[in-house]
């Protein structure tokens, strides 16, 4: 990548509770994100893909300012954002939430919704505002009667029109979308799908999309990153990642989603679970579930390293055909 | 938590305005002797040496002398506490097994006969004050019927037993422990009914189990961790009610001991008794809390 | 506002309470208009006059002064008192709640432990000890009863707004540019004041009853200024020989504190939202049979272990009708797999729920149909019958194996419970089989995890749990409600591979309710497709997989993005679900459909057999 990145992000790490509390010994604090770097293009969409206890959520929640980072940097259009403030972050960079329902207040109409990031981030007098509301409810294909609506009135696929349009109503660069459609039914999940690879496109924004499901990670994405207890495990073009991963735990990940046509087959033996992310283990954070792990996957952590024609990989041994 | 109360009970008596010599010595005082009693007392000195001292004294066990009765608090209170305790944890006791009973009954039964009476009897029961219904007791079973002594703890003339005890508890300790019941009952009862919605009701219905197990064994046990804090607080209650209590039945408690103590101005009696019994409260919670830790798993000891 | 208004004058208790209310605080309201003796005047030589005596309508108290006048001017002065302690306890304690709430961290430690040792006083030795500081009087009862209540509004919105603060639209509202001062008072307020007002409404009885004790106690309003309570105090020495001078006062608080609580219960009720759907009404232990009778038994064919024939499933909130499930039928053959697909509302799990009647009732209600066991109809079954077949015969695996199992219960005695429901078994024994039975499910260690708490397992351990237990009596028939939606994909992988080896080692006849096609195509040799609470399409997996008949089946497969196909747009259905109250005419998916025509809403179609496929369409994509 020869431009400056729409969002660049260096050795990012989080670790909760590791401040000593009032009265009592100090715990060891849990490593949710535990030293994460990546970079992406303007108008790319970089696919986050992670199973629960990954991180991807708390990634994403310092990567808008929700969350101060324990360490690390952020560099939004090659200014690096330092306070964990989101107000500052709001212009830039704005999120949209998994669950609608959760993320409108209930108590408040859509125009008031809607017009406070206009007012707040941007000090839009009355009339611009009008103005703007109307375009905001036409590209997420809302009726403009929607607007002195309340969120219960609507069903889960609008709700998440309403959470795009506000995310948009800041009039970000870049949207960080956490798991859009997760929590919808499939029947509509495409429609937002589509609605948001069109809005892109309209645009010119960047998308930084969370998701537990491969499918739909390969559907929407240019890149794709696998997050694997709190770092990277490998990093690369969607499609490829998918068709021929490198990392064990990829492979893992595509062999386990369940695809019609395909007989059913358990690809692990043992139940497997994640290290105990107080104390996380010496090496390589998988070595405990890989049939590939040796003694140096259990005494030293893996790199990120290069594996080939930008794709990069944090394995002592990947796969490669 | 025990040191808060000392602390809360230490601010609220500074707050006394004026000076408690002159309560003391009276008005006509001499400013000599005034400032006499202050550097004995140990006024004179800054508010937090004065709180330890304070402090010191009690875990000495001396409370202070009480000049309205002229003997050392501790004996008093002691006294008086006694009598109190057999009132309110009958009381206790009796609120605790109707009110979790009536909820349980009332919400398996909901909207059905048994549940419709129960929360009109919990209605009346958290209406009325616990005073008047006590001196209506008296006008009715006592006055009327004769069944019940009208007040005291004992008999004057040859009584003292156990059984002219009881005698004598029956009223006041149903009188204050209906208001409690009532209370314990309405909780006891959106407890359950919120737990028998749960899922895992739904998952022991579907094991099979008979009913019986299912309303005791799965959702009386989950609502009683939601119940139990409340009982907590309902002896907190009943050990207020009993103020009223034992001024309506001429109990000889510490809350009779504590209303007139205020009156007289007795304010060592007062801070004496404050805190012996807001210490015996908070002992009774740290019980509270450790049943709570022992019923559910999750929380944490 | 209007629907709160409206659900609140539905209750009639809390309509008479409050018109109860409202009487006495007008009547409160307007006393120095009301031509009432002085309150204070004694007259000697008129004490104690009964009830109804001349110029005395409610009798005189020990001094000779009318009591009609001494209540009206006490009930408005108890009134008052009750009213500002609640409201000042009210502001204070929500201003401490949502500070504390919102703030979190240092902040809340501070308040809370605060309020916490203010809680860990007997609320009137609080009383009584800042009266004991401040001298007994009117004013200084009141501060003594609105501090004392303080805590308990704290306590109570803070709960609500810890809650609150880590709902998303808060950090929604900071996305957009909003501080904390202006979050609080423009997110959470608003939805914390329901909550204030409950509280409010349903303690304002109990603050007046203490403003009352206090005077009760001589501690409250001085002579010759008379509450309620004082009334009552004074007459406490007359008790026994003119009781009605009690008696009067006592009534009135009586009314005064029972009005306000009825009227109390009402706003909460009409506040709440819960209650809004009757959800917080009990199950039933099986659902309720509403049915005319069952439709005669035909001869399956093939003989089918389990048959569910014409079934209706209703949810009846008020007037409103759902039809939840509308005339399904489907058969489930011995050591056959069937999957029931469908999104949410389309009837799917609750046809599943509807086999043991385990449906919540209300407002379940199944009115219609039958399903049979063997032959034996199992709906219209007395409880003690169905209860036996319960975990018997047919066991069910749930959805979120973190609500479905009992947090205060080690899982050994969860399973133990399970086995000893139908066996007739010893401890001891039923811990040897419990522990057989985690073995079974391939639990690691499972020596060690018997004796855990759910919440000490992970998700994956939990749901083999739920698989264990449903193994427990050897089961001929489990019915798995979305057993693997809640999991990740890694577990996921393994739950299914374990349900699929128990089917193949012991014969198990799986009915597995699902959205998801990837998991059908993988589990079972059958499927049903449902929309809208009925069946629309109905074959053999592979077939109707590779040529769906009905538009709706090939839509829904075609918008699940399949993997090794790169970026691209996805094929999406138009429009929405229907909702069940409002279903069209004819076919429910036609409003939706790219092959609708005018006879699709003309009237009922009906599911035509072909072989081993059905379908109900007139236009389908392929003629099976």
């Amino acid at each position: 990548m020869t431009s400056i990145p729409a969002l660049k992000v260096e050795d990012l790490r989080k670790t909760f509770g590791d401040r000593a509390p009032l009265l009592g010994r100090a715990r060891a604090g849990v490593q949710a994100v535990r030293g994460v770097s990546f970079a992406v293009a303007p108008g790319e969409t970089l696919a986050i893909v992670g199973e629960s206890g990954s991180g991807k959520s708390t990634l994403a929640r310092m990567l808008v300012g929700l969350l101060p980072p324990t360490a690390g940097r952020i560099e939004i259009e090659g200014r690096a954002l330092d306070t964990a403030d989101p107000a500052r972050f709001g212009r830039l960079i704005q999120y949209v939430f998994q669950d609608p329902a959760g993320s409108l207040n209930p108590r408040r109409s859509v125009r008031r919704i809607l017009e406070t990031p206009l007012k707040l981030l941007h000090r839009m007098p009355r009339a611009a505002r009008e103005k703007r509301l109307a375009e905001l409810l036409a590209a997420v294909s809302l009726p403009a009667d929607a607007l002195d609506r309340y969120p219960h009135e609507f069903s889960g696929g609008q709700a998440q029109r309403i959470g795009i349009a506000r995310a948009l109503a800041a009039d970000p660069r870049i949207l960080v979308l956490d798991e859009p459609v997760s929590a919808l039914d499939v029947s509509v999940q495409a429609q937002v799908l589509n609605l948001l690879a069109d809005l892109q496109r309209r645009m010119g924004l960047t998308y930084l999309f969370i998701t537990h499901d491969l499918a739909v990670a390969e559907a929407v994405s240019d890149r794709v990153m696998v997050l694997y207890f709190g770092a990277v495990a490998e990093l690369g073009p969607a499609r490829e990642v998918f068709a021929s991963p490198a990392h064990p735990y990829t492979k893992l990940l595509a062999d386990s989603a369940p695809v019609v046509g395909r007989a059913l087959r358990a690809p692990e033996a043992a139940e497997a679970e994640l290290p105990d992310p107080r104390h996380p283990p010496a090496g390589c954070a998988f070595a405990g579930r890989c049939p590939r792990a040796d003694a140096l996957c259990r005494a030293q952590e893996p790199p990120l390293e290069e594996i080939g024609d930008d794709r990069l990989a944090a394995c002592h041994h990947p796969l490669r055909e | 938590m025990l040191l808060g109360i000392t602390v809360i009970v230490f601010l609220i008596m500074s707050l006394i305005p004026g000076d408690p010599a002159t309560a003391i010595l009276g008005a006509y005082a001499t400013p000599e002797n005034v400032e006499k009693l202050n550097r004995d007392l140990g006024l004179d000195r800054p508010m937090v040496e004065r709180y330890f001292i304070w402090l010191g004294n009690m875990l000495q066990g001396d409370f202070g002398r009480s000049f309205s009765l002229n003997r050392p608090v501790i004996d008093e209170v002691a006294e008086r506490f006694s009598a109190t305790l057999v009132l309110a944890g009958t009381s206790f006791v009796l609120c605790a097994l109707f009110g979790i009973a009536a909820g349980v009954v009332s919400a398996v039964r909901q909207y059905g006969l048994a549940d419709r009476l129960i929360t009109f009897a919990v209605l009346i029961g958290i209406s009325v004050p616990s005073f008047f219904l006590g001196m209506i007791m008296i006008l009715f079973f006592a006055v009327r019927l004769r069944w019940f002594p009208v007040s005291g703890m004992y008999a004057i003339y040859g009584g003292g037993d156990l059984a002219d005890l009881l005698h004598h508890l029956v009223m006041p300790a149903v009188a204050l422990a209906a208001v409690a019941a009532g209370v314990v009952a309405r909780l006891s009862r959106s407890a359950m009914l919120e737990v028998l919605r749960q899922d895992y009701i739904r998952t022991a219905r579907a094991k099979g189990l008979r009913e019986r197990r299912v309303i005791f064994g799965h959702a009386l046990r989950s609502a009683m961790v939601s119940i139990i804090p409340v009982l907590g607080l309902q002896a907190g209650f009943v050990l207020s009610g009993a103020v009223y209590i034992e001024t309506v039945f001429q109990w000889p408690g510490v809350g009779r001991m504590l209303v007139d103590a205020i009156l007289k101005r007795d304010l060592m009696l007062v801070q004496g008794g404050v805190v012996f019994v807001a210490a015996a409260y908070v002992l009774f919670n740290i019980a509270v809390d450790v049943a709570q830790a022992l019923l559910d798993p999750r929380i944490k000891t | 506002m209007t629907a709160f208004l409206q659900r609140l004058a539905r209750n009639r208790l809390a309509a008479a309470g409050g018109a109860m209310l409202a009487l006495i605080v007008l009547v409160a309201l307007a006393v120095p208009l009301l031509p009432l003796q002085d309150p204070n005047a004694t007259a000697t030589a008129e004490r104690f006059a009964r009830p109804l005596s001349e110029g005395h309508l409610l009798g005189t108290d020990h001094l000779g002064r009318d009591l009609l006048s001494r209540l009206a001017h006490g009930t408005r002065l108890s009134l008052a008192m009750g009213f500002a302690a609640a409201l000042i306890a009210a502001v204070l304690g929500s201003v401490l709640g949502i500070v504390a709430g919102f703030l979190g961290g240092r902040v809340d430690n501070v308040i809370m432990r605060g309020v916490d040792m203010l809680m860990g006083f007997p609320y009137v030795l609080l009383a009584l000890a800042i009266v004991a500081a401040l001298g007994p009087g009117l004013v200084n009862a009141l501060i003594a009863v609105a501090a004392v209540n303080v805590p308990f509004f704290a306590r109570n919105i803070r709960g609500v707004t810890v809650a609150l603060a880590g709902r998303e639209f808060v950090d929604a509202a900071r996305l957009s540019g909003m501080g904390n001062l202006r979050i609080m008072a423009v997110e959470i307020l608003p939805n914390v004041l329901p909550v204030i007002v409950i509280a409010l409404t349903t303690t304002t009885g109990w603050m007046i009853l203490e403003t009352a004790g206090l005077s009760f106690l001589g501690l409250g309003s001085q002579p010759p200024q008379a509450d309620l309570g004082s009334m009552l105090g004074e007459a406490r020495a007359a008790l026994i020989s003119h009781p009605h001078v009690a008696v009067v006062p006592g009534v009135m608080i009586f009314l005064v504190v029972m009005s306000i609580n009825l009227f109390g219960d009402g706003v909460r009720d009409a506040l709440d939202p819960r209650l809004g759907a009757g959800a917080l009404t009990r199950p039933l232990p099986a659902t309720v049979v509403d049915r005319p009778a069952p439709p005669p038994l035909r001869e399956p064919d093939p003989p089918a272990l389990l048959a569910i024939d014409d079934l209706r499933t209703e949810f009846r909130l008020g007037r409103r009708v759902l039809p939840a499930v509308d005339g399904v039928s489907l058969s489930l053959g011995r050591g056959e797999a069937v999957g029931l697909v469908g999104e949410s509302g389309s009837g799917k799990s609750v046809t599943a729920l509807s086999v043991m009647r385990l449906v919540a009732s209300p407002p379940g209600v199944i009115a219609g149909g039958a399903v049979r066991l063997d032959g034996e109809e199992v709906i219209g079954a007395p409880f003690e019958v169905l209860r036996a077949l319960r975990g018997r015969r047919v066991a069910y695996v749930f959805q979120d194996p973190q609500a479905t199992l009992h947090p205060l219960y080690r899982i050994g005695d969860q399973l133990a419970e399970a086995i000893r429901a139908h066996q007739p078994m010893g401890a001891r024994a039923a811990r040897v089989r419990a522990l057989e039975l985690l073995r079974d499910v391939r639990m690691p260690r499972p020596e060690d995890r018997i004796d855990d708490y759910p919440h000490q397992l992970s998700g994956g351990q939990r749901q083999r749990v739920g698989i264990a237990m449903a193994l427990a009596n050897n089961p001929d028939v489990i019915i798995a409600d979305e057993p693997t939606t809640a999991l990740d994909v890694t577990v996921q992988a393994q739950i299914l591979a374990l349900l699929e080896r128990l089917r193949r080692e012991r014969g198990l006849s799986i009915l597995f309710i699902t959205h998801d096609f990837g998991v059908v195509a993988q589990l079972c040799e059958r499927l049903a497709v449902m929309y809208a609470g009925r069946i629309v399409e109905e074959g053999p997996t592979a077939e109707v997989l590779a040529a769906p008949a009905h538009p709706y089946t090939r839509r829904l497969i075609a918008c699940v993005p399949e993997p090794g196909a790169g970026r691209r747009r996805l094929e999406a259905i138009p429009g929405l679900p229907p909702r069940l109250d409002a279903l069209p005419p004819g076919c429910a998916f036609a409003p939706r459909c790219h092959r609708a025509r005018p006879d699709c809403g003309a009237g009922d179609i009906p599911l035509r057999r072909a072989g081993a496929r059905a379908v109900r369409c007139l236009h389908p994509e392929t003629t099976p």
